[in-house]
């Protein structure tokens, strides 16, 4: 489903990614994990197109998302994102936010896209809070917001970008457990996090990066019984310390 | 001791406000809107990928900001009668009248401090932002109209306020082009009645209570603000 091949990206003449090779297939769990500055994000941005790559192909459903004819926005549409930062509008309602890109890029109604967005509120446990505006939220409530507003689009995959990683840690579990779900329901999900406990419940491959370069893609109970790279070992033994 | 007649206010009330302040509160209204949506162009233009756009744009900006507002008037007065003849193909200079060139000119020149200030909202607003509104399928377009632009003239709102309350005190400068404006109204009647004294502080305490009223409301604003973020 979403398929990344040989996918290099420079910064100057800082190479950030390394030919990584990755495939997703429909239904299937990906967590991403390795060190600060190993690439996970800059990775998971070029699935969406938010990152440029200047070698290698990404596809999603076999349409390519670097190629000049491919329609941007809507390849976008089909893949919601959350981010490390929620980053909910902050000038829109709770309601707003989710029902903007339905009625924009969607071409939904009014009352259409309010109806998606409510029943997506109470899925998160958040109908109540629809008229607030992101920043009345607790940054646990305005997570489950950014998921619910991903998901208003009928996502085909979802990625996530470090989604726990700005949470006070008594909020990482509401956020994860919205997660756990959507995995329990076959969504195709590529995550990036440290959350170990998440990977080894809900994935089926851990992908370890190190300095952009994926060192390691394998079945989540191999990598953590046996990990066959030493960086990965010493990457486990310093994360799961605590 | 200085003869204050009182009297000669009451006697050309009307004609300060009707016809003075009108004037006066009809250009900056209508510059500013003006001088809003060309300034906001002009940001956007700043911000491009394209070279040559953002050129062009920062050129005018800084020629603009460049020039005395005095002598961009004179300009526009004298300039304006023939760009129309040009545009309109016809051999006589076009008769513009003085509010209208006053207008052209106040949203020209205008328009240059408000894309500064606008182009500063922009950048204000984190890139995350353009991140999650690109990823959830909306356009460039849609992305800075319904997301990147209400919250760069929110977070600027107070800036663009201040900039508004001297765009109204520099609409005085129509005097030079002989448009009645307020000043010019109070002027006109402080040397029919020789009653320079009375009109000059008239003039200046209306202006103040204006100025000074708006700027506490951009204080309050900003207070605002401050809370919403």
């Amino acid at each position: 489903m979403i398929e990344f091949l040989g996918v290099s990206k420079w910064y100057g003449d800082v190479k950030v990614l390394d030919n990584c090779t990755l495939r997703v297939g429909q239904g299937e769990v990906v967590v991403v994990c390795g060190p600060s500055g190993s690439g996970k994000s800059t990775l998971i941005k070029c699935a969406n197109g938010l990152e440029p790559f200047q070698q290698g192909s990404v596809s999603f459903n076999g349409i390519s998302v670097g190629a000049k004819s491919t329609n941007l926005p809507q390849l976008r549409a089909q893949i919601g994102m959350v981010f490390q930062h929620f980053e909910l509008f902050p000038h829109l309602s709770v309601l707003e936010n989710l029902t903007l890109a339905q009625r924009k890029v969607l071409q939904r109604s009014e009352s259409e896209a309010s109806e998606k967005a409510k029943k997506l509120l109470g899925r998160v446990g958040l109908l109540e809070h629809s008229k607030k505006f992101p920043a009345q939220l607790s940054g646990g409530q305005q997570q489950r917001v950014a998921i619910a507003r991903a998901l208003s689009m009928d996502p085909r995959a979802m990625l996530f970008d470090e989604p726990t990683s700005a949470l006070d840690p008594e909020m990482v579990h509401e956020v994860l457990d919205v997660m756990v779900n959507l995995a329990s329901e076959g969504m195709t999900m590529i995550v990036v996090t440290h959350e170990m406990g998440f990977a080894k419940r809900v994935s089926n491959r851990v992908v370890f990066m190190d300095q952009g370069s994926i060192i390691e893609d394998r079945p989540t109970s191999q990598f953590f019984d046996s990990p066959s790279s030493t960086r990965a070992v010493e990457f486990l033994s310093r994360i799961l310390r605590d | 001791m200085y003869d204050f007649d009182i009297d000669v206010i009451e006697r050309s009330f009307a004609y300060l406000f009707r016809d003075g302040m009108s004037f006066s509160l009809q250009l900056t209204g209508l510059a500013m809107i003006g001088g809003l949506l060309f300034g906001t162009t002009l940001a956007l233009l700043r911000l491009s990928n394209v070279r040559v756009l953002r050129l062009i744009a920062g050129g005018y900006v800084n020629l603009m900001r460049s020039l005395p507002l005095v002598l961009v008037i004179f300009w526009f007065y004298f300039l304006v009668p023939y760009v129309g003849a040009w545009l309109t193909g016809s051999g006589q200079p076009l008769k513009v009248g003085a509010f209208a060139s006053a207008l052209i000119t106040f949203t020209l020149f205008e328009a240059a401090y408000y894309c500064e200030i606008i182009r500063a909202g922009i950048q204000s607003v984190p890139s995350g932002q353009v991140s999650a509104a690109h990823a959830l399928g909306l356009t460039y377009a849609q992305t800075m109209s319904l997301v990147v632009l209400p919250q760069a003239l929110r977070n600027m709102a107070p800036v663009l306020l201040t900039q508004t309350i001297i765009l109204f005190q520099d609409t005085s400068l129509v005097y030079v082009i002989s448009s009645t404006d307020f000043l010019g109204a109070a002027s006109k009647v402080a040397n029919r009645d020789h009653r320079l004294v009375e009109m000059y502080t008239f003039a200046a305490l209306v202006y103040f209570l204006i100025c000074f009223t708006g700027s506490l409301y951009v204080r309050r604003l900003q207070a605002r603000l401050l809370v919403i973020r």
